[in-house]
This record gives structure tokens, sequence and C-alpha cells, in this order.
């Protein structure tokens, strides 16, 4: 059924195959273990063809040969906001059909995804890949000129389709020789204007929670240790003497209870943020969530909305004990109502926490405890992602991995391996949990027909257990091996260092699945 | 650091009661910014900058006020002072005396003679009477169409009419309540019409809530009534966050929120008391301890004195009432809102009552209690008849009005239920929207496949439901 509805919408890209795709400058960007990371994920191709029909253009502006767009690159982004604006519905009409819940928001996310993507298009020192759990001092990125005009633009709205542009394939071609051996261009860094600014993930996470706090004054945050402490990870840091006590509200230790309360406030017209300390304590608020916050929008036959927020860190940390290192995504995937997102990027956390702020419905924003000090360069201007799609990290041509959250970072690392043997690995971080974007893996399926899903959580029921059924189900025809599905085990997380290591997947097993799956 | 901080805060608060000082600091604090709603959040740091001042401020009172007494009588603790004693003794489990009850007429309606009478008037006394007859009959013909088969579940709130009116009448519109079950009389004083219960019964398409709650499960936006959960206590901490979001907005309304006995003893009801303590929220707890939580007695539920003790334990202004006496129930909770309001504070009210009818139309409770007790309850203690002997010794009311409600509220009960039970049940569609905002992709996806699969087998599904 998806195939068909897929068929049907490619082919109606295909007669649009004459977009014009602007060049954005690389920028920037630090990023744990996006070491040697192929430059290319998400950045744009610049397409020879001449455009003529300027309506569908979505990214156009008039100068679209210019090769030194250092300065204008700022202007551009913004005429790029106003155009698309502008081409509200026209872009919709294009995009609409494609992916129904597309809005302007959505195509402002794209543009938002391509700049993200030129700035997570890194570079590329010798530094090691091992995490660091102290201080992730990452290599600072270097700015490559002669990429600019060799970016490949692979989009979750499908506007590249593999086989419909030859332009694209040869450069992608490129692109992979040209990554192993990459190394940093110092000189020109630092006559390249930088835009936006750098900082850490729990900034972004507190920057997009400020600004939407500045925005709407309905918006409040509950939690322990929120308000003086600033937050244990120091998401809200500073929040409370802004915003005061009440809007930045220490709760006692009762999960069930501050969920409830945001619930309750919720319905009533609030949209409270609820912070869970460590994602296992909101095993305590299970009931509120699945009961009433899931639920109740429905039973009340849709007079009361719960646009509530409910996030917090979670994942396997450095020796936190099995109480404190549990992924609950697998636990609350099957509540109705709700919806599931996991950043794992400063871009996208920020860009995340935006959208679920803004989202009508009550949704979980996952977060892990060992990604909050991930520096990254991220856009001045404002901006927000959707929260129901996924994000493509590396094109590729061999295999597909899905991933989400931290386990992004240990596939790039065996990407890194995996290139130097002469694979060429699709990597997707496919960031909603709950509904999946089948579009994005759908059409990654169908041009690699091989799957790896790489996760943390546990084997049973988790994630990866989900997206198996749903990729078999759906995408079947396309596969040419069975999808493999990497997870933890079903064990609670062993406090001993290396047992806890062991637990997690690890990019040396990464690589030999893809091996394996790829003879 | 942070110790000696929280101490601070505490010793500032413990002040406010003895000094008074802050307290009227506060008032003028909050009168200020009740003028300027939008300085409230710069006011509010500000307010926040004043208290760590105060609470500063009174630590050196404090310690200038006990400079006298011997210093080794009291000690210093996180949370405050306390006395010490050399003398260990432990609180006995049971209080002395039991907590008093207010109730307002005797059993017989009569007014008490020293009672503080609230004032009612006569228009007032009319409504409150009609709509417990109203309750009262509405239970019975629903309660008799569910043995008919005619709906399939319902829950009666025989002998808490008194509650359910009483407390409706204290409030205003823009008190918002947050119900367990047994309220349906709040939702019909605020003017749930006889065909909305009906058709919520009934789940047909005119329902507010689509069709998707058991019945009973009543829900009103409009009135201000949050659409019922099933669960117990779940209601509680979602109540005082909808305090906590009238505070935030600084309204002149407060929450009001029911549960039971058996409610008690559920995490969220402790949990949510102690938050609204802490929190300053405005929200009535309002507590029907009627005897029984399905076949529990309250002797196996808790052991403290009720639930009004309890109240005191999380710092909570707490009063115990008549539950079957109206204008007791009506006289506390507008005092209860009074104080809400204006304090900023929770107040627990628990009513004392007694379950006429069953759990539900799923109980038989002759099964564990005897039937000698709940006739003894229906003849002699019986709230709406209280009720109609006072408002007739007041001259309001005869035995014809009386007749002629009963037989007129019965008729429209009836017509309700004929309608209700013809109204076209809710389309398919509305099985998969409201789950989001807007349907998702595999929400889209199920939904055709169920439609395909009807086509298929159109005798498998039933004809009176539309597609």
């Amino acid at each position: 059924m998806l195939d068909v509805y897929f068929r049907n919408k490619l082919t109606e890209l295909q007669d649009l195959s004459k977009l014009k795709v602007r060049k954005l400058k690389i920028t920037n960007c630090e990023n744990l273990d996006t070491v040697n990371e192929v430059p290319g994920c998400n950045s744009i191709v610049e397409e020879e063809t001449n455009s003529t029909d300027s309506d569908e253009e979505i990214y156009s502006t008039d100068d679209d040969d210019d090769d030194d767009d250092d300065d204008d690159d700022d202007d551009d982004e913004g005429e790029e906001e106003e155009e698309e604006s502008a081409k509200e519905g026209k872009t919709r009409a294009l995009f609409g059909a494609i992916h129904p819940r597309n809005s302007v928001r959505c195509i402002r996310s794209k543009m938002a995804a391509i700049m993200q993507g030129i700035g997570a298009a890194t570079a590329l020192s010798s530094s090691s890949s091992s995490f660091d759990s102290k201080g992730f001092q990452l290599p600072s990125v270097k700015y490559f000129p002669e990429r600019k005009a060799t970016s490949l633009v692979v989009r979750s709205d499908g506007r590249l389709i593999p086989g419909s542009n030859l332009n694209a394939r040869n450069v992608s071609g490129r692109l992979v020789t040209n990554a192993v051996a990459a190394k940093a261009d110092t000189s020109a860094t630092s006559t390249a204007s930088k835009t936006g600014h750098e900082l850490l993930l729990f900034e972004a996470l507190r920057e997009g929670l400020e600004e939407e706090m500045d925005r709407d004054p309905h918006v409040c945050v509950v939690g322990e240790d929120v308000g003086h402490y600033g937050g244990s990870y120091k998401v809200t840091k500073d929040l409370a003497p802004k915003y005061g006590d009440l809007r930045v509200l220490d709760t006692p230790i009762a999960e069930n209870a501050f969920t409830g309360m945001a619930i309750g406030a919720a319905m009533t017209g609030l949209r409270p943020i609820v912070e869970g300390m460590n994602m296992g304590f909101l095993l305590l608020a299970y009931n509120q969530i699945s009961n009433n916050c899931g639920m109740l929008h429905y039973t009340s036959g849709g007079q009361f909305t719960i646009p509530v927020v409910i996030r917090g860190p979670g994942g396997v940390g450095r020796q936190l004990g099995a109480e404190h290192s549990q992924r609950l995504e697998s636990y609350f995937q099957s509540i109705p109502g709700i919806q599931m997102v996991a950043c794992s990027t400063p871009y996208n956390a920020k860009g995340l926490m935006k959208a679920a702020i803004r989202s009508e419905n009550p949704v979980i924003l996952f977060e892990h405890v060992l990604l909050y000090n991930l520096k990254e360069r991220i856009p001045d201007e404002e901006y927000v992602l959707s929260l129901e799609e996924a994000e493509m990290v590396r094109p590729g041509e061999h295999i597909t991995i899905l991933t989400y959250s931290r386990m992004r970072y240990h596939v790039m690392q065996a990407a890194k391996t995996l290139v130097n043997k002469g694979y060429d690995p699709e990597v997707i971080d496919i960031r909603s949990l709950k509904p999946f974007d089948l579009y994005t893996i759908g059409n990654s399926i169908k041009k690699t027909h091989r799957v790896l899903i790489v996760e943390e959580c546990m084997r049973t029921g988790g994630i990866g257990a989900s997206l198996t059924a749903a990729i078999n189900e759906n995408f079947n025809d396309y596969l040419d091996a069975p999808v493999m599905c990497l997870s933890s085990q079903d064990v609670p997380t062993p406090y001993a260092g290396t047992l806890e290591e062991w637990t997690v997947v690890q990019p040396a097993q990464i690589v030999t699945a893809v091996e394996q799956l790829c003879q | 650091m942070a110790v000696w901080f929280i101490r601070s805060v505490n010793i500032g608060h413990h002040l406010k009661e003895k000094l008074g000082l802050l307290g009227v600091l506060n008032n003028s604090l909050q009168h200020h910014y009740c003028r300027d709603p939008d300085a409230i959040s710069s006011n509010s740091a500000y307010i926040f900058s004043i208290r760590r001042f105060e609470s500063t401020k009174a630590q050196q009172q404090l310690h200038s006020m006990y400079e006298d007494d011997d210093q080794n009588q009291v000690l210093d603790f996180p949370g405050g002072r306390v006395m010490l004693t050399p003398e260990m003794g432990f609180i006995s489990e049971t209080p002395e005396q039991r907590v008093k009850c207010y109730r307002v007429l005797d059993d017989n309606g009569q007014p008490i003679m020293s009672s503080s009478f609230p004032e009612v008037n006569k228009e007032l006394a009319i409504k409150m009477y009609r709509d417990m007859v109203t309750l009262q009959t509405m239970d019975t013909i629903f309660y008799e169409a569910q043995r008919q088969g005619r709906i399939s579940f319902y829950a009666t709130s025989t002998g808490e009419e008194a509650i359910n009116i009483a407390s409706a009448t204290a409030l205003t519109i823009n008190d918002i309540v947050v119900p367990q079950y047994r309220e349906s009389g709040v939702l019909l004083w605020r003017g749930f019409t006889m065909q909305e219960f009906a058709n919520q019964c009934f789940g047909n398409k005119a329902d507010n809530g689509k069709g998707r709650q058991m019945p009973i499960h009543y829900g009103s936006k409009k009135l201000n009534y949050f659409t019922v959960s099933s669960t117990i206590a779940e209601q509680l901490p979602q109540a005082v966050g909808v305090a906590y979001s009238l505070k935030m907005d600084r309204k002149d309304a407060c929450v009001i929120t029911y549960f039971g006995d058996g409610g008690t003893s559920e995490g969220d009801f402790h949990a949510a008391l102690n938050f609204a303590a802490v929190l300053d929220a405005p929200v009535i707890f309002f507590c029907r301890n009627n005897g029984w939580a399905i076949s529990t007695p309250t002797s196996e539920q808790f052991r403290s004195d009720g639930i009004v003790v309890k109240g005191q334990a999380y710092g909570i202004r707490s009063i115990r009432v008549d539950g079957n006496d109206a204008l007791a129930v009506y006289n506390a909770v507008k005092e209860a809102r009074e104080m809400a309001i204006s304090e900023q504070r929770p107040i627990l009210i628990e009513a004392l009552t007694y379950r006429i009818g069953h759990h539900s139309t799923s109980d038989d409770s002759t099964k564990y209690r005897s039937a000698n007790e709940i006739e003894h309850w229906r003849m002699v203690r019986e709230p709406v008849t209280r009720f109609r002997k006072w408002v007739q010794w007041n001259g309001w009311w005869t035995e014809e009005d009386e007749s002629e409600l009963r037989s007129s509220v019965r008729k429209e009960l009836l017509h309700a239920i004929q309608v209700a039970e013809n109204v076209e049940k809710p389309p398919l569609a509305d099985l998969f929207t409201d789950v989001y905002d807007h349907p998702p992709s595999n929400l889209y996806e199920q939904e055709r496949s169920l439609r395909e699969t009807i086509k298929r087998h159109p005798q498998d599904y039933p004809p009176n439901v539309p597609v």
C-alpha cells in the first residue's frame, strides 16, 4: 500500500526534476566522532540544469551561479525564508502531496536541515574516536573551500531520486573518495565568515527552551531541581531567575504527581515541559502518561488538548548503574496518542525542542546522558524542525543504517572504517521514534536494498523490533537481505565499565554486521 | 550552602506565621502585581529575591527572639528549629477525640440552634432541591435502563446528592471541576441537560466525548468539568496542575476535585496534597467518605481518623462536614473557596456520607453489607429528604410541587433516553481522529485497511453505525 503511494509521488517528483538548488557554504562544526565523516551529509548539490521554471524552485534565488557566497550566505538564507513563505502555497502543493504533514515549518526545517548538514559536514583530522566522558574535546572542524561546489543533498522530501540525476551520482562518487583523504585546510578558515554560534547540546536545548518561553507566556517548566539549581544537566540553568519560580517550578519528588500536574495544567491552557531527572524515573509517571496524557484528548472527544512535552536524559551512560541506564523508548512506544522524538546533535536538539513545545500533541523528547556536551555550530536564526522527519546523516549506496541518539556516533565511527574498506553506507538518524518516517527510510531502502538497524534499546520489544516489523511489512520487495538489528542485550546494565561497554553496540560490531550483510 | 538556604527559607516561612510581618510584606507584593499581570515575570524574580532577603532578615530576628531562652531547649535542623524535650514520648496513633463534624441541620431538617447559618435564599434553595431530586431520579431511571439492557453501565450517586449539588452551588462557573466519577450532580447544576447525559450514556453521535468513553464518564469543557477518567485518584495531581495554571494566570477562580475514601490510599493522593501545599495552589480537595470502596469498608482502607487528619500532616487546612447536610456542605465549600483564592492555599474537606446505592451496575452490595444497614440510611439519614424538610419548613415547597417535579423529571428523562437511543452512533472516522491533532500516516493506513475490511465483509459490521 505504501509502495503504491510512494511510486505515485515519485513520478510526480520526477516531473519536477528541474530543480535548482543553492550552494551553501560549509560552516565549521565540531561534532563528536564525526571525524572523517563524509562531507556531503545534508549538504547541497548544485545542479547544472538551468531551471527556467522559477515556480518550481524551492530554494532558488537570483544568483545561482555564485561561487563566492561567503558574504551573501546570510542574506540568502533570509531571502530563502521569505521566499519560502511566499511560495508556501506552491511548495505545499509540491510537498504536500508527498508528505502529508508538510507545512512551512517543514520547509523551513528542510532549509535548516540543509544548513545543519553543511554544519555537520566536518573535517577530519586524525583525532581519536573514543568517547571521553570527562570532556568532549572535539577536533575542531576546518573549512573546505573546495567543498562548496561539490556537495550532495539527499532530502527526506525525496527531491533527489536515484537515477534521475546523473550529476548527483557522479558528485557523490567524487565525494566518497575525497572524504577518505580529506584533510583540514586551515588557511581558508579564518577568512570565511562564520555564521551561527557554537554551543553545547544542553545549551542548545536551553536556548530552544528559552526562545519558546519568551515567545509564549504559557510555556512553563516543571521538574525536580529545575529551578535555582538549574537542572541536573543544566538544561534549565538561569531560567528561574529570569522567569520566576512559578514558571520554572521546582517540585517535590513525585514523578507521577508532577506529570499529572503538568497534564492538568495543559488541559487548562498552559504548555508545560516536564523534566524527568533521568528518563528511568518517568516509569513512575507511566500511569499518568499512558492513561491520561495519551488518552484524554481522545476520550474527551477532542475537547481538551494536552500540549505537554516530557523530556529527560536516558540511555546508557558511564557507569551509572542499572536503574539510571534505562531506555524507555521501547516502553512508551505503544502508548496511543503520544509522539516520541530523540535528539542527537545540538542542532536537532534545539529544533526538536522547539517543535515539541509548539506541537499540540504530547511529545516525549529523549535525550542522552552522554551527548549533553556535544559542541556544534548552529544557526543564529530561529528554526524549528519537523517532529516526524528523519535526518540523512550520510548518503550512500550499499546499505542503509538506521539509528538514533547516541548510536549515531558509533555508526559514523564505523562508517569511517567501512569507507576505508570500500563500503558506502547510508546513515539515517531516524529521530522520530513514533511515528517512524517511513518515507525517508523507504526511499533509502529502495536505493540500497539492505538495512541494518543500530540502536541502544533492548533486543526484545525495542524500537529496532518495531522498525524491523514496519520495514518488513512495507518494503519486503526491496530487500536483498534480511533486516539486521543490532541492539543491547536483554540485561540490566551492569555497573562494571567493561561489562557496560559490551551491552552497548560498538563500532566494531557494526562494521562486522555491514560486511556480513553486504556479502 | 544549599542546606543553609533551605533552612533560611523555612525559617522565613515559619516566621511568617509568628510575626505576620512577612505576611504583610507578601500581601502587599501580591497586591502589587495583581494590578499589573504583565509584570509577573519580572516581579516573580523580584519577589523571589525579596523573599530571600526576608528570610535572612528573619533569621537574625529569630536569633534575637531566642536569645533569652535557654539555648539548650531549641535545636536547629534543616526545616527549622524544634523544641527539645528530655522525656521520651510517642504521639498516639489515635487522637483522644475524633475530629468533630460540622453540621447545620439535624436529622429532621431543623437548623441546629447554635449553628453559623449560611445565607441561602428561597430561589437558591429551591434550585438546589430541584437539582437534588433530578439527580436522584436520573440515577434511578438510568440504573433501570441499564438493568433493561439499554445502556451498558451506570454508577449512581444515591446518598450523595447533597454533596454533589451543595458543593456545586458554592462554586462559580469559572471554578474548574476535576471529578472522580460520582459527581454528575455538579454537572447537572452547571447546566448539562438530560439529553446530554443520555447521549453520553448511549455513546451516540451527539455525545461530547464522541462515544469514546463508557457511561457516566461525562466531560464538558464549556462547563469547566474535566472529562472523567476511570482511574482512581489520578485526577488529584492534575487538579493541582490546574490550580497551578490558575495561579499563573492570576484568575479569580479555584479548582475543586473529588475523590472517595478509597482514593486516599493511592499514592497520587498523597503526592497531590503535598504538592498543593508546597505550591500554595488554590485547590479544594473534596473527599466523599461514603464508607465503602466497592466492598472495602473504611476500617480496612486506613487506620487514621478518616481523611481530615491527613490534611494537617501535609500542611493543609481541613474540615470535616456532614455530607448529608446540604447546607453544611454549601457553607464549607463556600468558605473553602474564599480561602483558596484569597490566601492561595489548598483546602481539604472530608464529607462523611453513605453510599446507599451499589458501587455500580456491576456490583451487588448486599453481598458484603447488610440490607438493613442500607435501608436505614435510605429511610432515616437520606440527604434529599432532610433538605426537603428544611425547605418545607421554610414554607418554600409543597407536596404538590414535589409530585409535579418528580413526574416531570421522570417524563423528561424517559423522553431523553428514547431520543438518545435512536440517535446514530458516531461514524467510523471518529475512531481515528483526536488521537493526535492530525492523524499520522500509520493511522491513515490503519483506517484504510479497516475500511477495506468492512467493504469486503459488510455483513459482519453493525448496520446502525455509519461508516
